[in-house]
């Protein structure tokens, strides 16, 4: 029987050697040699990571849009998923449907029409033309301006190309992530257990706070884990939203890669580095939420 | 002498439009153990859950010393729940679990210079760990206080349930068929226990049960409840010897209930014979239901008895013999020592004081025949199981002690 069962874990196990484990090593390895042009392994440097400093920016810039994602993410998330498991199993059912129905749409075409309603004559900037808003701001910024008589008067929002851009389109594709994890926890949770916490002399507020949140917190910590990781190695949205002002990780690495910038090892290297801060990230999250259980139990 | 604590007035509940719980009218006193039997659906935790605070009733009014209480949320009152399954947190340790209450702290409202202000008050670290301690010790859990709830067994998830309800000091706290998940020998340990623990804290018990043993083995007062309504309210004794209806004598202990003609005070007539008994205030010719409790039934030799029948089937108990025996088409259970097979024709006879007459009423002719003993018993059985929605030990329906 056990023997037989087991059996079926082959192909997984095939799956997993030939498209992770084994990628992962030509990484590393990629990561620490120098390129040779006959094709046969070079030779072992560290100098991949060594020219990496220049790229600090990208580090930071990328780490920063994608914590500013997930806390977006979780700070829409979370009531959002709350609200939806407090309610009726109908309509669980249409706003899970509701909320799944963008991932249905490839994820460029989503991203291009993000485009086309941020761009300097998007969508967006037209409703703000049409309703005055443009003129109020360029009627105050005027006063405000150091020399008034040379004020050139904008004739849209800048949006296209900035951070916010990309953070926007990180929040809107990931969400989502964020939801489903968060929404499941809270709608298997015992109601007794609130009931029981009303019953000890606990108010809505209170039960939120000692009961429903802590024991919600394993949806919140893989939610998190969820849309940062995308977040951070993402390329397209920075990419299309970023207008190449706004270059990500995913980005560089790309470049290595396809780029004029050829360079598979730097690539390796950055990927692997990456990967290193996302897996410690994701340890360290995971272990302080045990700490915080702990912390809340003493 | 004792004082009313919280009395329902005309309490209805309907759930889509369903009646759960009619009209009722109850009062609760001061250190009672109170408990509310009924089978399943008969409005008992309904009822349990209008005191707590968790429905309000459709209408009729809830009163806290005499102080309307009907739209105050569970968090302000002064009663604590027991849930039927425990309804432990999961995330916090057993010292934590019954902190919780005392961490929370009470919003009081104070006069600080001569303005009614609200006032959070909450209890000195000191003042929690000394009394959660305390309470662990009462529910005997002494040396608990850091596992993990995942970590106990029913038995002591129960007492942290208990505990962490009274260790607020509440003036009633209510119980939700507490020992409903427990097997039977813990059942048993677990009613002393809760009894105890009851007459030391000087508190009142609700206690809601569909099992008549429990009740009657820990009740001082007993409120037999079915389709949402009161059946009889008594202490254990008057319940079991003078059950006021067909149902509460069915649901209380084991009833032989038959049709009889009450002639005049003290002469009750069936099987066409008349019996002496010790009931009266009956119109005269007024058809009644008479019961009798089949270990009060005297077996003799057939040419010594009033009545006369044959054995249908014998089981034995343990401590007795559950004996049918015919009597003309109608079949009774009689509970004695003394064995006597099946085929058997036997005599029985039937003292003054065994004999106890009920008005009639809507359950007349529903219960007491034994004509399909073995059936009925595994519906009870069944019942029981869904009842409880999950696997039960052994019962024993079949003796009274």
């Amino acid at each position: 029987m056990k023997n037989k069962r087991s059996l079926f874990a082959v192909p997984y196990i095939v799956w997993m050697a030939f498209l992770v484990v084994i990628p992962i090593i030509i990484m590393v390895v990629y990561a620490f040699t120098t390129g040779a042009t006959d094709g046969s392994l070079g030779a072992f440097t560290l100098d991949n990571f060594t020219s990496m400093g220049s790229y600090t920016v990208v580090f930071t810039r990328s780490f920063k849009l994608a914590l500013i994602a997930t806390a977006v993410c979780l700070l829409i998330g979370y009531p959002i998923s709350y609200m939806i498991a407090k309610e009726g199993p109908r309509f669980q059912r249409v706003a899970m449907v509701l909320i799944m129905l963008p991932m249905w749409i490839n994820f460029l075409l989503r991203t291009y029409s993000w485009m086309s309603i941020l761009e300097n004559n998007g969508l967006l900037n037209q409703i703000f033309r049409s309703i005055g808003l443009i003129d109020l701001y360029n009627s105050i910024a005027i006063h405000f301006a150091a020399d008034p008589s040379a004020y050139q008067p904008i004739t849209y929002f800048q949006m296209m190309g900035t951070s916010g851009a990309v953070v926007l389109g990180m929040v809107y594709n990931y969400l989502p992530f964020m939801i489903l994890p968060i929404y499941s926890v809270i709608v298997k949770l015992d109601h007794s257990l609130v009931e029981a916490a009303h019953d000890l002399g606990a108010n809505n507020l209170c039960v939120f706070r000692k009961v429903i949140f802590p024991l919600s917190l394993p949806g919140v910590l893989s939610g998190i884990t969820m849309v940062f990781v995308p977040s951070v190695s993402t390329f397209a949205i920075s990419r299309l939203l970023g207008g190449g002002n706004q270059m990500l990780l995913g980005d560089l690495i790309e470049l290595q890669f396809t780029g004029g910038a050829y360079n598979p090892h730097l690539g390796a290297a950055i990927a692997m580095v990456m990967m290193v801060i996302v897996v410690v990230c994701m340890w360290v999250m995971n272990h302080f939420g045990e700490g915080e259980e702990q912390a809340v139990m003493l | 002498m004792s004082k009313e604590l919280i009395r329902l007035v005309n309490c209805s509940m309907a759930f889509d439009g369903e009646l759960v719980l009619d009209n009722m009218n109850l009062y609760f006193n001061d250190s009672e153990f109170l408990t509310l039997l009924g089978p399943s659906g008969c409005g008992k935790t309904t009822t349990l859950r209008i005191i707590g605070g968790f429905i309000t009733p459709t209408s009729g009014e809830v009163l806290f010393d005499g102080v309307r209480m009907n739209d105050i949320p569970p968090h302000l009152r002064q009663v604590n729940t027991v849930f039927q399954r425990y309804a432990l947190f999961p995330h916090l340790n057993v010292f934590e679990n019954v902190a919780f209450g005392l961490r929370i702290g009470r919003t009081e409202e104070k006069e600080v210079n001569g303005k009614k202000k609200k006032v959070k008050v909450r209890i000195p670290q000191d003042e929690i760990r000394q009394r959660v301690l305390e309470m662990l010790e009462v529910v005997s859990l002494k040396g608990f206080e850091n596992r993990r709830i995942t970590e106990l067994s029913g038995g002591q998830q129960q007492r942290v349930a208990i505990a962490r309800a009274l260790v607020n000091r509440p003036k009633v706290l209510l119980l939700d068929e507490p020992l409903g998940a427990l097997d039977l020998r813990l059942r048993k340990d677990m009613q002393s226990e809760l009894k105890r623990i009851q007459q030391q804290m000087g508190i009142t018990f609700i206690y809601v049960t569909h099992d008549q043993e429990e009740a009657l083995a820990m009740s001082d007062t007993i409120v037999v409840m079915d389709q949402g309504k009161i059946q009889q309210i008594g202490t254990p004794e008057d319940i079991y010897n003078e059950p006021k209806n067909a149902f509460v004598a069915d649901f209380i202990g084991e009833s032989n209930i038959l049709d009889g003609i009450m002639h005049e005070d003290y002469v009750v007539e069936f099987f066409n014979r008349k019996f002496k008994c010790l009931d009266k205030g009956f119109a005269p010719m007024e058809p009644v239901d008479v019961v009798i409790r089949p270990e009060d039934i005297d077996i003799v030799p057939m040419e010594k008895g009033q009545l006369r029948g044959t054995v249908t089937s014998v089981t034995f108990k343990g401590v007795h013999y559950d004996t049918i025996v015919d009597f003309k088409g109608f079949k009774w259970l009689i509970q004695t020592t003394d064995y006597h097979p099946v085929g058997e024709t036997i005599g029985i006879i039937l003292n003054p004081d065994d004999i106890h007459i009920m008005h009639k009423s809507q359950y007349s002719g529903m219960f007491g025949d034994y004509s399909s003993y073995s059936e009925e018993y595994e519906e009870m059985d069944d019942v029981t199981m869904l009842d409880e929605e999950e696997e039960d030990g052994p019962r024993e329906d079949g003796h009274e002690e």
